[in-house]
């Protein structure tokens, strides 16, 4: 179920938006905020850092589900492992909708010298219900806005995020 | 020769097919010191050597004798075995298995590679390793990444039957070494971030077919206890002693896996092995003791019933797994012979117990830094007697949810991980390689999906502060429960001891060491840099009348993890120094063997 939402979604953005993204080089300023979500200029998800380091909350919430559900393989921070690729990288080029497509439905590289393979999480409420804020946390390290740390301060839970993970996850 | 007399005695086992045989057979065979015939060497799991060619004064002069590349590049944990002529070398997944003739050039007799669907190598917690293989009855078992158990023709690598332990797409997968006991090949199993509700099994040598499973956790009939004569520090454990710990069905998800390695003593009959964290890691969402995970069991070998049971970290708050591997050894504890059980668990503590009754004897810190508790109660007349004391403050469970939890030591990862300590009888102390790693730990509310990550804790891990060694390796008395002496290391040392007759003991790390330090003094006789990262077992064996040390190099693992990338550096910006350096400023994937020996 959130699998086939999330590959119809990711389908769409391509369709709509695959070439501008193509690069993957778009700017990450936000433009513009929606109940608490920050928006860059082709209305990704992107991270807000204040000049006193406060963090928006997408880039903290994802601080806390990377560290659960990603570090194991992509190591603390998003700088990799002996066998999976550091996304700090990775987000430096990679779209929005490649992503959430390579989140959603995992991936493969077996060769006759190496077998990493991803799971797909698109049915995986804890990763599938806060792939924004995965996104908005491993696009801050990408950009070097939020460093090797924790960060220390955040805004506010948005009441638009918690209905979303409400509705997401279930009864809490 | 041996060969011949070896073909002799597989065809008197066939035709009388005795449990008693094979048992004697093993037995006997691990106690010829020029071999070894089981992952630790010995049922008493004491990874110790009569081999004393290679000694304290000499071991200086060591060179490499002979190398191996596996032609796999991921973390390699465990270490070959050495039967009669042939030495068995096992890689992560794929699981590979190479049969070398050391009579004839060590060159491939076979080589076995399984089938396997590629989709379990994400379902495996901490990288695709294995352990080792198990010798029994002229096969080879090896326990593959996707649970199945497939017993080889140790002559010519042909399967003989295979079994499926377990369920990969619920998360199930197979890292642990067999271990062969009688008529029997037992196995764990691992997925305590995936909420398996893990056992061990016991198959038959001959058929592969199951005898009995015990689980970890669950109604009193599938934890295989007899709620009168199966004890806990002396005592009955009682009826639904295990689902009285938990709330609802959580048991059916609860982990308690069991990936360690397990010993055996024959005179009682007893396996021994621990049971790992309770799934998830947020204590909050699971109130109650747990059991049994984080648990030493004392199960007969025939039947499978538990003998004892010992809960070291109830109600878990920070995956301190209880796998590791439980030491046997004889020794005098005021002023009576003991027959003992000496077991460094990931939270922290060294635990000596009788392992006639379970009674628990010592539980001491291994490395001065643990801080989550002030000690276990020993007060036999106490309500919470044989309880570690939990520190508000580093309780995660007490702090709750959605609460950082900062400074804990040790980390997740324990004061020690799967990588077994060696036990020497001369000198009487255990020889222990140790992460000294400290973390933050926040858990917070996850959901269940069958086959994924049911972790629900975020971490960060960093040296205790003021330190910037991440590993020691260490001896310790397991009688008093004091170090011996310690030497630091700049990373967790993630690699399986050695002890020997000559005075030497030998472990790798994880920059890719070699090392051989005097047992007595800890003072470091020499040191070789093999091709990666060691978080493989030291093993030694006697060929042509000569002493060999050989050890699989390949970083990986859950080292591989956080060290790769270096461990979070609270100084981050003010100029990174010594122990937090990235491991991978020192070395690169690549399994390999290397193989050491003395000068012609």
């Amino acid at each position: 179920m959130h699998k086939i939402w999330l590959v119809a979604a990711t389908m769409a953005l391509v369709a709509s938006g695959g070439t501008v993204f193509a690069d993957g080089a778009v700017d990450p300023t936000a433009i513009k905020s929606e109940d608490g979500k920050y928006l860059d200029k082709e209305g990704s998800p992107t991270f807000k850092v204040a000049s006193d380091g406060t963090v928006d909350w997408y880039t903290y919430s994802g601080y806390r589900r990377y560290h659960s559900e990603c570090h194991v393989c992509h190591g603390p921070d998003g700088m990799g492992s002996t066998y999976a690729p550091a996304l700090k990288d990775s987000l430096k080029t990679m779209s929005y909708p490649d992503f959430l497509g390579a989140v959603a439905s995992g991936r493969k590289n077996v060769s006759s010298s190496q077998e990493n393979v991803m799971p797909a999480f698109g049915d995986n409420p804890n990763v599938a219900c806060y792939m924004d804020d995965l996104y908005v946390y491993l696009r801050a390290r990408a950009s070097d806005a939020v460093g090797r740390v924790r960060p220390a301060k955040h805004e506010d839970k948005p009441p638009a995020a918690q209905q979303a993970e409400d509705s997401c996850m279930g009864k809490r | 020769m041996r060969k011949v007399l070896f073909a002799t005695c597989l065809g008197a086992m066939a035709t009388f097919a005795g449990a008693a045989a094979a048992n004697d057979e093993l037995s006997k065979m691990s106690q010829d010191p020029k071999g070894w015939v089981m992952p630790a060497g010995s049922y008493d799991n004491q990874r110790y050597s009569k081999l004393k060619q290679i000694n304290a004064a000499n071991v200086g002069k060591l060179q490499v004798a002979w190398t191996f590349s596996t032609g796999v590049l991921r973390g390699h944990e465990g270490g070959p075995l050495i039967v009669g002529n042939t030495m068995y070398v096992h890689t992560p997944f794929p699981n590979k298995v190479y049969a070398l003739d050391l009579s004839d050039e060590n060159k491939i007799v076979w080589k076995y590679e399984p089938k396997q669907d590629p989709n379990v190598i994400p379902v495996m917690c901490c990288d695709t390793v294995n352990r080792g293989v198990a010798y029994g009855d002229g096969k080879i078992f090896l326990h593959q990444a996707d649970t199945t158990l497939v017993a080889l023709d140790a002559k010519t690598g042909k399967a003989e039957w295979t079994t499926k332990n377990g369920d990969p797409d619920k998360g199930a997968t197979g890292t642990s070494a067999p271990l062969v006991v009688k008529d029997k090949v037992l196995i764990g199993i691992s997925g305590g971030e995936f909420g398996v509700q893990c056992h061990v099994t016991a198959y038959d040598l001959k058929s592969g077919k199951q005898v009995w499973r015990a689980f970890s956790e669950g109604p009193d009939d599938q934890i295989m206890v007899d709620p009168e004569k199966t004890t806990v520090l002396g005592k009955p454990v009682g009826k639904d002693s295990s689902l009285k710990t938990w709330q609802g069905d959580q048991w059916k998800i609860g982990g308690g896996c069991t990936w360690g390695w397990m010993a055996y003593d024959p005179g009682l009959n007893l396996v021994y092995y621990g049971s790992g964290n309770p799934s998830t890691w947020n204590p909050k969402q699971r109130p109650g003791d747990n059991k049994w995970s984080m648990t030493i069991f004392a199960r007969d070998a025939d039947t499978g019933v538990a003998k004892w049971v010992y809960q070291m970290t109830p109600h878990d708050e920070w995956d301190y797994d209880g796998v590791n591997e439980m030491i046997l050894s004889d020794q005098q504890v005021g002023g009576a012979a003991r027959k003992l059980l000496t077991h460094f668990d990931r939270n922290g503590l060294g635990y000596t117990l009788d392992r006639a009754t379970g009674e628990l004897l010592v539980a001491e810190k291994y490395d001065p830094k643990v801080n989550w508790t002030s000690g276990v109660d020993m007060d036999k007349n106490s309500p919470t007697y044989g309880r570690p004391k939990v520190l508000d403050q580093y309780s995660t469970d007490k702090q709750g949810e959605d609460h950082n939890n900062k400074g804990i030591c040790p980390a997740a990862l324990g004061t020690k991980d799967e990588q077994p300590a060696a036990y020497s009888p001369e000198t009487q102390l255990f020889y222990v390689p140790t992460n000294h790693v400290c973390m933050d730990y926040e858990p917070f509310k996850v959901s269940y999906t069958a086959g994924q990550p049911y972790v629900g804790a975020t971490l960060s891990m960093y040296p205790p502060p003021g330190e910037s060694n991440m590993g020691n390796f260490i001896a310790w008395d397991g009688k008093t429960g004091k170090i011996a002496w310690s030497n630091k290391e700049q990373f967790s040392v993630w690699s399986g001891a050695l002890a020997t007759a000559g005075g030497v003991v030998f472990y790798g790390t994880l920059e890719g060491y070699l090392k051989a330090v005097d047992a007595k003094t800890g003072k470091e006789l020499y040191k070789f840099k093999t091709p990666s990262g060691i978080i493989g077992n030291v093993t030694t064996y006697e060929h042509g009348g000569k002493q060999y040390v050989a050890v699989l190099s390949g970083v990986g693992g859950w080292a591989g993890i956080g060290l790769a990338a270096g461990l979070t550096d609270p100084t981050a910006g003010l100029g990174a120094v010594g122990g937090y350096a990235a491991l991978s400023n020192y070395t690169a994937l690549g399994g390999n063997l290397t193989v050491f020996a003395l000068p012609q």
